[in-house]
């Protein structure tokens, strides 16, 4: 049976030549990049270059960079540090932020405004304007939305931060999860105006575990792990070398791929879909999008099992569907969207990549209108 | 494919034998609502007290599409007080297991069987 990856999304495979590239640091080359003797060195070596690349592709200085073990840790880290030594903060996210974001933010317990998203999942500047106040310390705002890929006017923002902190005696620090954004917008922090960002390896076409938070010099930050001086001393523990080392070069890859063909497959499956198949509804703006999404409501289904049929057909997607998480309850993302909680739970998101070819997108594009409508006439629709 | 469901589960949600609106059922019971994502209706024919056919509609996921096929096949050839008497355990192990999440599923389709001997007990 074919097999058929349309979850870049969730994650992407590590780009071959990277895993090559990466292998002696899973076996020889294991030494502790704290050690000064050779073996040591040449561990350090490889942090010490896949940084450069970071700093080279943020724009920024390498002191900036720090490795995590993954995007959640790096956005607790921003998170409860910058929060961690003052008194009374308010926060400003968005209403459809990740889970990475709004739970380390819930612990924190401090007051928070979570700006509307509108049906476009798009929030607006002037609505962020509007709710800063005077104790504001903090936003954090996703770059793209996971979900429903969505493009947030984060350099706007970035800008009208810039402007309200001349004024300001608390200044506003400014933190981007940016890690379903990296492989297709510009990044570089001066540009976007930010003093935080997120981004991710895994979703990169790197390995899993590692990701980097870019703090800006002289941001208020302060430690929310304790151990050893390693990497600012904001992610203390021995770094995990070969992730680290993948992520570098999956940077260095960025900007060498065009997108473009990847759009095109992208938007024949969204006017096929829309035309073929009776009721379905595209979720979220499909200007301001990046260009590997596809989030689309079927009325009448249920998101879990048009993913487990998609699946034993050999196509994998995911789904805002409740039955398809622990939670039991549907993506928050798509209710903030304005969405039903009927039209939540019939929702799938298609992300493609770079090894998508046609073939594929036709073969689903056969598979997905007998599902759909099996699956109707089982719910009596 | 993925071995989230058993080999059961997956051959009751891929093919289901009991799905289908019933015509002149003498029970009818919908449970579930849209906020939770499954919606199921059961329908039951019964003559002289014991149940002789049953089907559903389920909108929901493959859990619940599968527990709705085994409740119907349960609940045939039972009469009303026994059919009330199924068991989540017996039908989870009709499916040889449900993942823990999706255990709720089963009990949906034990009380929309429910409701549809209630509703032919009221016409009654």
């Amino acid at each position: 049976m074919k097999k058929i990856y349309f979850d870049y999304a969730a994650t992407t495979p590590v780009d071959r030549e990277i895993i090559e590239k990466i292998k002696p640091f899973m076996g020889e080359k294991f030494g502790n990049p704290s050690s000064m003797h050779s073996f040591g060195q040449e561990a350090l070596f490889a942090v010490d270059n896949a940084r450069e690349k970071v700093a080279e592709f943020l724009d920024c200085n390498e002191r900036e960079v720090v490795f995590t073990s993954s995007a959640t840790q790096a956005n607790n880290i921003a998170i409860l540090g910058t929060l961690k030594k003052i008194k009374n903060p308010h926060v400003i996210t968005s209403s459809f932020e990740h889970k990475a974001v709004l739970e380390p933010l819930k612990e924190s317990g401090v007051e928070a405004t979570y700006l509307p998203v509108y049906k476009e999942g798009v929030v607006r500047v002037e609505d962020l304007e509007k709710a800063v106040k005077e104790n504001t310390v903090l936003v954090s705002l996703g770059y793209v939305n996971s979900e429903v890929g969505t493009i947030q006017p984060i350099g706007e923002i970035g800008t009208m931060i810039k402007n309200l902190n001349k004024q300001r005696e608390r200044k506003i620090v400014y933190h981007t999860d940016a890690v379903q954004a990296v492989n297709y917008l510009p990044c570089k922090v001066n540009d976007l105006g930010v003093d935080i960002l997120t981004l991710s390896g895994h979703k990169i076409y790197g390995p899993k575990g590692a990701g980097v938070l870019f703090v800006r010099e002289n941001t208020q930050i302060s430690p929310i792990f304790y151990g050893a001086s390693q990497e600012r001393k904001l992610n203390p523990g021995t770094e995990n070398v070969f992730a680290i080392a993948g992520l570098g070069f999956a940077l260095e890859n960025i900007g060498k791929y065009n997108w473009e063909k990847v759009k095109k497959m992208r938007d024949r499956i969204i006017d096929v879909v829309l035309s073929d198949i009776n009721g379905a509804k595209l979720n979220g703006s499909r200007e301001k999008r990046i260009p590997n999404n596809a989030n689309i409501t079927f009325p009448g289904t249920e998101g879990e099992s048009l993913m487990i049929a998609l699946d034993t057909e050999g196509v994998a997607v995911s789904t805002g569907s409740a039955c398809a998480s622990k939670t039991l309850s549907p993506s928050g993302v798509l209710l903030s969207m304005g969405l039903s909680h009927e039209d939540a739970h019939s929702s799938l998101r298609i992300s493609l990549g770079r090894y998508t070819t046609e073939e594929e997108v036709d073969y689903f594009l056969e598979k997905l209108p007998p599902i759909v409508d099996r699956l109707r006439k089982i719910a009596g629709k | 494919m993925s071995n989230y469901y058993t080999k059961e589960t997956m051959k009751r949600f891929l093919e289901p034998k009991y799905f289908g609106e019933m015509k002149g059922a003498d029970g009818v019971g919908k449970v579930g609502n849209p906020k939770c994502g499954d919606q199921m209706t059961v329908y039951i024919k019964v003559k002289d007290g014991k149940i002789t056919d049953a089907s559903f509609q389920t909108l929901g996921c493959a859990a619940a599409i599968a527990t709705s096929d085994v409740v119907c096949e349960m609940a045939i050839g039972r009469n009303t007080e026994e059919a009330l008497k199924i068991t989540q355990e017996e039908m989870i192990k009709k499916l040889e297991k449900l993942p823990a999440v999706k255990v709720h599923c089963s009990s949906l389709a034990i009380e929309g069987l429910k409701k549809a001997i209630d509703d032919y007990e009221k016409r009654k």
